[in-house]
Parts: structure tokens; sequence; C-alpha cells
């Protein structure tokens, strides 16, 4: 009694401090357990959200199956390589600052412990590709010119940093102008892909369209920031420049004149991005809106899953269901929504299963025909998007048997990623919100910029504005 | 060392274990010590450096030292926003963002403590009146403390899809013909201030009531029990007993919920999506930390902010304490007059069963 007394409190210590030193070993169990090659066992994958390991499943040659081993899961392979998908949530920057730790102490790290490959996005790719961390895909990796041969340009360029390439993509993401065919025949009466998108081929006519469509009953868009990538793909040079200087694009102010105009016109329906409205508004039971832009991913998994809420297929009737209505178009101008890169870590001792990884994910034409046509996604293979353009037996149901990956083809082609920036993220998020108060009559244009800087000052250091932030809009 | 956990007997065949409870307290201190004394030193120190990680371009600033720019910052960083007070209009003022964003902090906070004291304290005099005896006690204690189960942030995005534009409750109203077209509260100051405050409101009024009958019912019944037999009404015994008997509880539960008040972050965060509400009118203080430490990782501007955070938080703590409190000067008769009265207190009887004893007593002529 009295010795387990003593042994309470002492045992509480000795937890705390076995607690303090236990963290980020889980994964060492296999190390060196009779490995005969001079690659490790385990290869660590760091991503933010579940979408690739599912591509990984489903189409990888080598995936065996998922393990679970108590709290944690790894993918098996053939050869006995352990998978592991480490997902940290983007929200509140966590996956980038969780990623920005792992990187920094790779060379610290045991050797099963370090990042094997991390994955990244279009708004911050910059940042990682300019770093030692990311392996060269040619010289370090070794896939060959050959290989990247049928990725488009503009998924090369984006992450090319002193001539070399720092980073794969599967995807394609060009967007286009997806709209409502029994809205179309209302508006501009008829809902043919051809004829709608000579109505919408620039600016000036898609405005008029809107004029036509409010005079109709219908809103030309859901909300405010609708348009907004449509615009701010096209600026004529980055957000913030090498010395730290925030610029206002013309393209972003064509973007809040636009909107605010539409706002005070009734052109739109007032939502913002992701809220319930700007969901429901995309199905039977919200308000009639005649088109969303959108990219690839947006249309055969956002859109299609909005416009049937239900899940009653094509009914034919769009008081019940929108599936099988919409139909896609270029719109007024090429841009592009998001894209995910794959990059290999620096201190990677798997180097040949990272070069299998990205040369099956990313290279091959037969996975990714087989992705487009399960998922529907737009894969990073020109050839294999060739193949499905031209098969005139390939529609997608959702769009009423259009064949979108003809369009997207097109639209791919046209897109420049050259003034992607680190700072993208911030500018983006934090200009659509400081504007909507504009836009409602909250605050005017100048309270409204104030506070965009008051936004990206919190978020980013040592930021500074040029003029165009003082000029009237 | 031997002494301190000896367990020989003494003289008086005691074992001391007393000494022991020292040994107990070493988890907490070390727990204490590591992850809340350094921490806090740090947040201190590193406020007068320069220091952040600058995410765009992965490179780590510092830590170089900088005196007091930080705190120049927090107090220099301003706004233009269109303020108005009390409907009237002052035009786009450069407005600092530390003030405004303790202002807007303190309003929500206010806005939903007044009614949340006033029901608790309501609901505490029920629940522990003797004359009422409300049945189901239990019940509805467990029913009113319900709501602070549920995680801040579940409970903001619940609130946000009631009161989506899309949402039940505006569907209502319209079905009401209370208002003509769809609203979205998200762009009014008011309503999301509103909002705001309520959810503080419904997610604490359950914790104040229970702290505040645990203080009612400290407070000795025959005190109670004297008063009734004295016909004391409901009204003068929660005037004359009651409130001045709870005053220590009471100003425990007004500081501990202001200083969960400046401390508002969760539900304004969730609620407003990040954006602070309109013109950044719900825009908390422990927000601008949060930004400042989670996205701009600089550890110098948030160690300075949560200094100051500090600071007003013990400023106002003070100022609450010294209003409900006010500390009376008492002249030095009067002090020997008190111990005096308080020395023939210590004799009295101290239940109206004593008093009825002594005075049975007191008339056998015992005394």
């Amino acid at each position: 009694m009295k010795k387990s007394m003593f042994a309470i409190p002492a045992l509480l210590t000795a937890g705390l401090i076995a607690l303090a030193g236990c963290t980020g070993q889980n994964n060492t169990s296999s190390a060196g357990s009779g490995a005969t090659s001079t690659e490790g066992k385990v290869f660590n994958i760091e991503c933010w959200n579940n979408e690739f390991q599912g591509q990984f499943e489903k189409f990888y040659p080598d995936y065996v199956r998922t393990v679970t081993e108590g709290a944690t899961s790894y993918d098996l392979l053939r050869d006995g390589t352990k998978v592991y998908f480490k997902i940290t949530p983007t929200d509140g920057n966590a996956y980038q600052k969780k990623l920005d730790a792992d990187l920094s102490a790779q060379d610290s790290a045991a050797v099963d412990d370090k990042i094997d490959m991390f994955l990244i996005e279009a708004d911050y790719a910059t940042k990682y590709v300019a770093t030692d961390y990311t392996l060269d895909v040619k010289g370090d990796v070794g896939l060959s010119d050959d290989d990247l041969s049928q990725m488009y340009q503009y998924t090369k360029d984006i992450v090319t940093y002193n001539n070399k390439l720092k980073a794969v993509s599967w995807q394609a993401t060009p967007g286009l102008f997806a709209y409502r065919r029994d809205l179309a025949k209302t508006v501009l009466g008829s809902d043919d892909p051809t004829t709608v998108q000579a109505a919408l081929s620039d600016w000036t006519n898609f405005n008029s369209v809107a004029a036509t469509a409010k005079s109709k009953g219908v809103f030309m868009l859901s909300g405010y920031d609708d348009a907004y990538r449509v615009y701010s793909n096209n600026m004529s040079g980055k957000w913030v420049n090498d010395s730290k200087v925030v610029t206002l694009d013309p393209q972003i102010k064509a973007w809040i004149k636009a909107t605010k105009t539409y706002t005070d016109s009734g052109y739109n329906d007032k939502t913002t991005l992701w809220d319930t409205q700007w969901n429901a508004d995309q199905g039977p039971k919200g308000n009639k809106v005649l088109g969303f832009f959108y990219s690839t991913w947006g249309i055969n998994f956002t859109l299609a899953g909005n416009s049937d809420p239900d899940k009653l297929g094509n009914t034919g009737n769009p008081a019940t269901s929108l599936f099988g209505d919409y139909a896609v178009c270029q719109g007024p101008a090429s841009w592009y929504w998001g894209g995910t890169w794959l990059c290999g870590a620096k201190g990677t001792d798997n180097k040949s299963l990272l070069n299998k990884i990205m040369y099956a994910m990313t290279c091959s034409r037969a996975i990714a025909n087989g992705i487009t046509r399960i998922t529907q996604d737009y894969t990073n293979n020109q050839v294999a998007m060739n193949d499905i353009a031209a098969d005139t037996t390939y529609g997608s149901a959702f769009l009423g048997g259009q064949n979108h990956i003809a369009l997207f083809k097109e639209s791919a082609s046209k897109i420049n990623m050259k003034n992607a920036g680190a700072y993208d993220q911030g500018c983006n998020e934090n200009i659509q919100t400081a504007m909507q108060d504009y836009f409602t009559g909250t605050a005017d244009y100048a309270t409204a910029i104030s506070n965009f800087k008051t936004k990206l000052d919190a978020v980013y250091n040592g930021l500074t504005y040029d003029a165009t932030f003082d000029a009237a809009l | 060392m031997k002494r301190l956990f000896s367990r020989k007997q003494d003289k008086g065949d005691h074992i001391h274990y007393e000494k022991w409870g020292y040994l107990f307290l070493i988890p907490f201190f070390l727990a204490f010590f590591v992850f809340q004394f350094i921490p806090l030193f740090q947040t201190i120190y590193y406020s007068f450096f320069n220091y952040y990680s600058d995410s765009a371009l992965f490179v780590t600033i510092g830590p170089a030292w900088n005196g007091f720019d930080n705190f120049k910052y927090i107090f220099t960083s301003s706004t233009l926003r269109p303020i108005s007070f009390l409907g009237i209009s002052f035009g786009n003022v450069n407005f600092p963002n530390f003030w405004y964003y303790l202002i807007n902090t303190v309003l929500i906070w206010i806005i939903g403590f007044i009614p949340q004291i006033l029901l608790s304290l309501q609901l505490a005099i029920w629940f522990t009146d003797i004359k009422l005896n409300l049945k189901i006690k239990s019940f509805w204690k467990t029913v009113i403390y319900l709501p602070n189960l549920i995680m801040a942030t579940a409970f903001g995005m619940l609130f946000l899809m009631i009161f989506a534009r899309n949402g039940p409750v505006i569907d209502t109203l319209m079905g009401w013909n209370w208002i003509s077209e769809a609203f979205d509260v998200s762009n009014n100051q008011i309503a999301t201030r509103l909002i705001i405050a309520f959810l503080d409101f419904l997610m604490w009024f359950g914790n104040t009531t229970i702290l505040l009958m645990a203080g009612i019912m400290g407070i000795d019944n025959s005190i109670y029990e004297s008063a009734l037999l004295d016909g004391a009404s409901s009204r003068t015994m929660f005037h004359k007993i009651t409130m001045p008997l709870l005053k220590p509880i009471f100003i425990y539960v007004v500081i501990t919920s202001m200083i969960g008040g400046i401390q508002l972050f969760d539900v304004a965060q969730i609620f407003t999506q990040r954006s602070g509400g309109p013109s950044e009118s719900s825009y908390t203080l422990m927000m601008w930390l949060y930004n400042l430490i989670s996205y701009k990782q600089n550890y110098g501007q948030a160690g300075a902010l949560s200094l100051l955070i500090f600071v007003v938080t013990a400023i106002l703590s003070v100022g609450v304490y010294k209003t409900i409190h006010p500390r009376v000067n008492v002249t030095k008769d009067e002090m020997i007059a008190r111990k005096k009265r308080f020395k023939e207190y210590a004799k009295c009887p101290s239940t109206i069963h004593e008093i009825a004893n002594r005075s049975a007593a007191k008339t056998k002529g015992v005394e």
C-alpha cells in the first residue's frame, strides 16, 4: 500500500517524460528488418486530403491492399513496401506549416521517417519548387523528356525553377462555363454549345447576355466570386513582385467593376463561393442561374452532385433534377482553377519507387486514359486526352451526352501560368472577402481596399503596396 | 529528505504522511513548468524580437532584438473604416485595428453577458429556492448545461446553416411575411454581432447558472430560515441575504466570463467564415492573434499582441472587481468596534434551534 502510493506520482512523471519523447517514431518498426535492397521499405507521402490516395489505390499497378495497424494504416505494395499517407488538412495553413517543419527536419529524421514525396497546390506551388527540398524530376528522379512529352506545357512551366522541372501533375485543370440548357433556350433561344459560345465569346457579349437574362428573370451568375478566376488568371503580372510590392492588376479592377455592376443591376444572386445558396443555385431548388464557371474537377464532381441533390438521375424535368440539363462552352476567356503536383523530397531513400510512382500516375498513357474514363477527371496526358476527345462514342451523361473532353482539350492548350506566385492563395482569398463589403454596400471602394491591405498584412510579412491601390477604381 | 518522507512513528504513535503531498504535486508542477511557464516566458521574451517565418519564401528571420517595434506595429496598424455610433456617421476614419478589434470583442461579450447573468441568476434562485422547491431539478440542470457540451465550432457551423440565406430562419420569416426578400445575415453588422453574442450566451448560461447555484447553496440555510421567521419577502431575502453573500462567487463569475469573452474566437471565426463579418465588425482580438501566429507566423508580433491582451484583461478585471466590490474606508475606531462585534457574533447562537434551546434554557432559569 505504502509503496504503491509512492509509485503513482513516479509513474505519472515517467509517463510524461516518455510522452514528450515519443513523437514521430511510429514508422520505425521495419527499419533494417531483412531489407535486401538498398532502398527503404517505407514510403512517406505528405498531402492534405485523400484524393491522391484514392487515385493511387485505384490505379497504381503495384498496389496490393490497405493494411490497418492500430491507429495507422498504410498501402502495401507488391514488393512489401509500405506507403504511408500523412494527411494534414489545409485549414489554418496547417498543411504548409507541417510540411515546412518536416522538410526542415528532413536531414536529421530517421531514414524511415523522411518524407519521400509530397503534394502541392497551384496557389503555393512556386514556394516549394524554389527550394532545394524538391528534387529535379529529370536529373534526380530520372524521368526522361520522352516520359514527360505528353504533359501540358503550363503544368511544367509553373513548377520549373532555374530550368529544372521540380514537380509533375497528373491533371490539367482548364476552366469552362457550364450552363443550363433549359435557361439557355429561354435567354438565347438555343442550347447548342456553339451558338451559346458565340453569344458569350468575350466580356462585352457576356455582359449583354446578362442584361437579357435579367429581363427574362434569370441570373447570369450566382455570386460575387464566380467570375473571379476567369479575370485573375489573365493578369499581366504577379500579385506580389520580387521586392514584395503588391500590385492591383487591371484584371482585378475589371472584376471588381463588373461584379459591382452585376450586383447593383441584379445580374447575380448575391451569393458567396461555396455558401449554401451558391450550392443550391446549381440544383433544381435554387434560384434560376444561367451558368457557373468551373474547371475540370468542379464540373464532374461539385456541379454534378449539386445538380441532383435527390439522386433522381436524368428526369428531363428541371424542377426535380438538373442532371443531364447542363452543357459546357469555353466562355469569355481561357482560365484554369486548381491543380495538384507531386514533388520528390530531397533526402528520400526510395528514389526508384519515387520514379515508378511518378511515372505511373502522371506519365502513363494507359493510366491517364483509365482515370479520365472512370472518374471523368481531365488528365495531364495530351495523347490520351486526344484519343478520348476524338472518340465519338464518349460523352458525359451529366452533360446530356456532350463530349466535354474535346472542349477541355482546346482550353488546356491556352492556359498560361506564368504569373502564378507564392502569395496567390492569400491574395485571392482576401480580395474576395474584402470586396464583398463593397459589393453589398457595407463599405465603399476605398475602405474595402484598405481592409484588403489589413487582411494581407495579417497573413504575410513585410508587404508594401504600389500606387494602383491609391488610384480610384 | 530523510525527514521529509520518514515513515517512522513519532512519540505520539503518529505516522506522518502529510509531506508526501509534495511528491504528488511534482507531476503537476513539471507539466506546468514545461507546457505553461516556459512558453509563457518565451512569448514575453520574443515580443521584443523581430522573429518570423516567411511562409511565402520558406525562410525564418530572426530572432533579432527590435525593442518595442512589435508593440508599435500592433498599435499603429490601422484601416480606413466607415465608423458610426448611435446612428451618427463619422464617415471614413483611419481607425487603429487594435482598438477596433478590442471594441468588437468587448461589445460582443457585453451583448451576450447581460442577458446571460440575468437569466442565470434568476434560474439559480429558482433552483435553490426553498419555498419554490422545484421538481426534477437535475433534469433541468442537465438541459441548460447541454449546449456547453457541444463543440463551439459545431455550434458555429450549425448556426451558419440555420441563418443561411436559404436556411430555416429566413424561410420561416418569409413564410410569415415579416420580410419580403431573402436576406443574408452575414452582410449585416448588427445581425452578425447579435448572433455571435447569442451563441456565446447560449453556450455559457448553463455553466454560469451552476456556478451561481453553488454559491447560493453555500449560504447557510439558517439565515434564510431566520429571515423567514422574521417575515422577510423573497425580494428582501434576495437583496439583503443572497446578493451580499453571493458577491465573491458573483465577482468570480463576472471576471472569468470576461476573460472568456476577451478570448472569443471559435464561434466568431466559424460563423463569419474567417472574414470577421461585414467590414470586420465581428473580428476579435483572438482572430487577429490566430492570423499572426498561423498564417503570418510572426512570433514577435503575436507575442506583443498576446501580452497586450493580457494587460487589457488584467485592467478590465481590476476595473470590474473595483466596481462590484468598492473598497470602503474604515476608521480605526470602526475597526475596533467591528472586531468587538465579531467576537460577540462568534459567541452567538448560529441556528434557530440553538436560539430556541437558549431561550428555553433562559426560561428555565439555568443561565
